[in-house]
């Protein structure tokens, strides 16, 4: 079922938790998400779920407008940062529960309960209690829990965040098998960044309880709708300068460095602006080829590649580079930059400004 | 470290308990053992302290006595009026001064002044409440029509009145302790009730109360056996009597009657006996039932 968002507000006392948000999710989507803590991605599940009520906006599952339906009536699943399996019942009671709920004779949802202790593997979990449960055991009987209603609406409140990092890489590809098996539409709460790229169909990005950037996650990388998303999105953070224009060419900032001539750069109306250089967009070439020198602060290996920490003046920045002409500390090194895959933004308010090719 | 059992040790430790353990033995367990004791004394002179013959004549008395029968009964019906609705009214009030209303916690101390104003106090503004010509009872049942009760003087009406007064009394207590487990319940579990597709009622049977089923379990405990000691209210709102007609004859008013007006220490002593085998019995049995209802984490 597909969900549409109409400016939605939510305050709490005097901070805005979400600022006129307005998204449509498509049905059978998996949308994450994505923000820092306190930008109300969270409210905002608790909102769609019906257990916060925004201050203004509407709702729509389907066609329905849901603003005034109660959460019980709302037909939804929902896994919680914390699990919320009811200490007092089993496995399989907790699984039931939803059922009983809408009093499906017990036939029936005991085989509705089986097929899905089949499905999450937790067949030989069903008579144990919650605090008997390993935090990844829990999260199963959760997603279970969650599904056995058939929901429209599946909604995660950041469920993999109380897993140990090993855990958490496996249990996210199957909640993706499990929600392409089912074509349910799921909305996934995150900080994770990775998390949301790797599970994702479309990632919504907030901060300040505002929309960012709501496109899939390869485009948000790379091409960023501001300097915010530029900055949050990527394991290795982004190398931002800070650039005027000379006469010919740029220098940086408040400091003596220059550029050479950047003809892409050169049509930006601004006189001062941002950019923004990938580590992977850097090349590591001689001195005397370089656009730049840096001198290396550090060497890290990550995984096939290098991970170069090296200075230009004051400036820190970052770059890979492959471990066949790896660098030492303290050595100095020419940098050329992939001049396509700069990003450009205004000085004040982070935009994007589009650089023609 | 090694910790020796040796009698040093032993002795040291008693050293540390001794304060404790001297008020404790001298006004706890002494008299509990001399009470079980003089409850068998038949024959005794009281002046001498010499206690010619033991036997079970106290209790075969006891039982033969119209009025700690009476006492038995009335006790009985004031502790099936008194447990259950407060308990019940409590968790009421509890539940509604947990959710988000104005003025919480001036709520919450005004529901508590019952319990730290004393038993006197309380049964002497109750007898004016009670008053069958002055009282503000009669005065609000007059404004929808019903005559007057004699609340503190018909036999009828007696209990009824002793009942709202305890109820009233021990509700206070109730509630702050029930409140107390209710805001231990996460606010997550009834979020999670209500995406399980579970109404207000059902939450809370179903996912509320279990979980505050031992806070719920301690409560019942201690006002069961609060109020099988019930006495103060009895002297105070009856004026020193047990009612009219004996109506509000109380176990604990028999005994304080035989103890303290008729010097019957032998039978004084069983009646307590008999009240203590109660209470140890249905303790016991709340036990057993507790373990098919409480849920501990």
């Amino acid at each position: 079922m597909n969900i549409k968002i109409e400016n939605i507000s939510k305050n709490f006392k005097n901070i805005k938790a979400v600022d006129d948000l307005s998204v449509e999710i498509n049905d059978g989507e998996l949308v994450t998400f994505l923000g820092p803590s306190g930008c109300g991605k969270s409210t905002t599940l608790f909102i769609l779920a019906g257990l916060y009520t925004q201050d203004h906006g509407n709702i729509f599952f389907g066609n329905v407008k849901v603003n005034d339906l109660e959460t019980e009536k709302r037909n939804i699943g929902m896994v919680f940062q914390n699990y919320a399996l009811y200490p007092h019942m089993t496995v399989l009671k907790n699984i039931l529960f939803p059922l009983e709920m809408q009093k499906i004779p017990k036939k029936d949802s005991l085989a509705k309960a089986n097929e899905l202790l089949e499905l999450l593997k937790i067949r030989e979990l069903q008579d144990r209690k919650p605090n008997q449960l390993s935090g990844g055991q829990q999260q199963r009987v959760a997603i279970a829990r969650a599904l056995i209603k058939s929901p429209q609406v599946l909604l995660m409140d950041e469920p993999l965040s109380n897993l140990d990092a090993k855990l958490r890489v496996e249990t996210r590809e199957e909640i993706k098998k499990l929600q392409q098996h089912l074509g349910i539409t799921t909305i996934f709460v995150t900080h994770d960044q990775d998390e949301a790229a790797s599970i994702s169909d479309r990632i919504l990005i907030m901060n300040n309880g505002k929309l960012q950037q709501f496109d899939k996650p390869r485009q948000i990388y790379n091409n960023p709708n501001n300097l915010f998303t530029a900055k949050f999105m990527g394991n290795t953070p982004i190398n931002i300068f800070s650039l005027r224009k000379n006469l010919n060419g740029f220098s940086i900032t408040d400091t003596s460095i220059t550029l050479p001539e950047i003809p892409i750069l050169r049509d930006l109306g601004e006189p001062e602006f941002l950019i923004g250089i990938r580590p992977e967009h850097f090349e590591i070439c001689t001195v005397e080829d370089g656009i730049l020198v840096g001198i290396v602060e550090l060497v890290e290996m990550q995984g096939k590649d290098n991970l170069i920490t090296f200075s230009i003046g004051n400036l820190k920045c970052r770059c890979f580079s492959s471990p066949k002409l790896s660098p030492k500390t303290n050595d100095k090194i020419g940098l050329k930059i992939k001049s396509e895959s700069i990003l450009a933004f205004n000085k004040n308010t982070g935009d994007k400004l589009s650089i023609k090719m | 470290m090694k910790r020796e059992h040796s009698l040093k040790n032993f002795l040291i430790g008693m050293i540390y308990l001794l304060p404790a353990l001297v008020i404790l033995v001298t006004f706890q367990i002494y008299p509990i053992f001399k009470a079980l004791l003089m409850s068998f004394y038949t024959k005794y002179n009281y002046f001498k302290h010499i206690v010619f013959e033991y036997g079970f004549d106290n209790y075969i008395n006891l039982f033969k006595d119209e009025k700690f029968i009476l006492a038995l009964q009335n006790t009985f019906i004031f502790v099936i009026g008194v447990v259950p609705a407060s308990i019940i009214i409590s968790i009421f009030i509890a539940t509604l001064l947990n959710s988000k209303i104005q003025f919480k916690n001036l709520f919450r101390n005004i529901y508590f002044l019952p319990f730290v104003t004393s038993t006197t106090a309380i049964a002497m503004v109750w007898r004016w409440i009670y008053h069958s010509q002055y009282g503000l009872l009669n005065y609000f049942l007059s404004l929808i029509g019903i005559d007057p009760i004699q609340w503190l003087i018909d036999p009828n009406w007696s209990m009824i009145a002793l009942i709202i007064l305890s109820i009233w009394k021990t509700l206070g207590y109730n509630i702050l302790i029930i409140l107390t487990g209710l805001q231990n319940v996460d606010e997550q579990y009834n979020n999670a009730a209500k995406i399980d597709g579970a109404k207000a009622w059902k939450r809370f049977t179903r996912i509320t109360f279990p979980l505050i089923s031992p806070t719920i379990f301690f409560v019942s405990i201690t006002s069961l056996i609060g109020s099988f000691k019930v006495f103060g209210e009895v002297y105070i709102l009856f004026d020193k009597m047990p009612g009219p007609l004996n109506s509000c004859l109380t176990m604990v008013y028999y005994i304080y009657d035989k103890l303290a007006v008729k010097y019957s220490y032998g039978m004084a002593s069983a009646a307590s006996v008999v009240l203590f085998l109660i209470i140890l019995a249905i303790t016991l049995i709340q036990f057993i039932i507790s373990k098919k209802w409480v849920h501990y984490k």
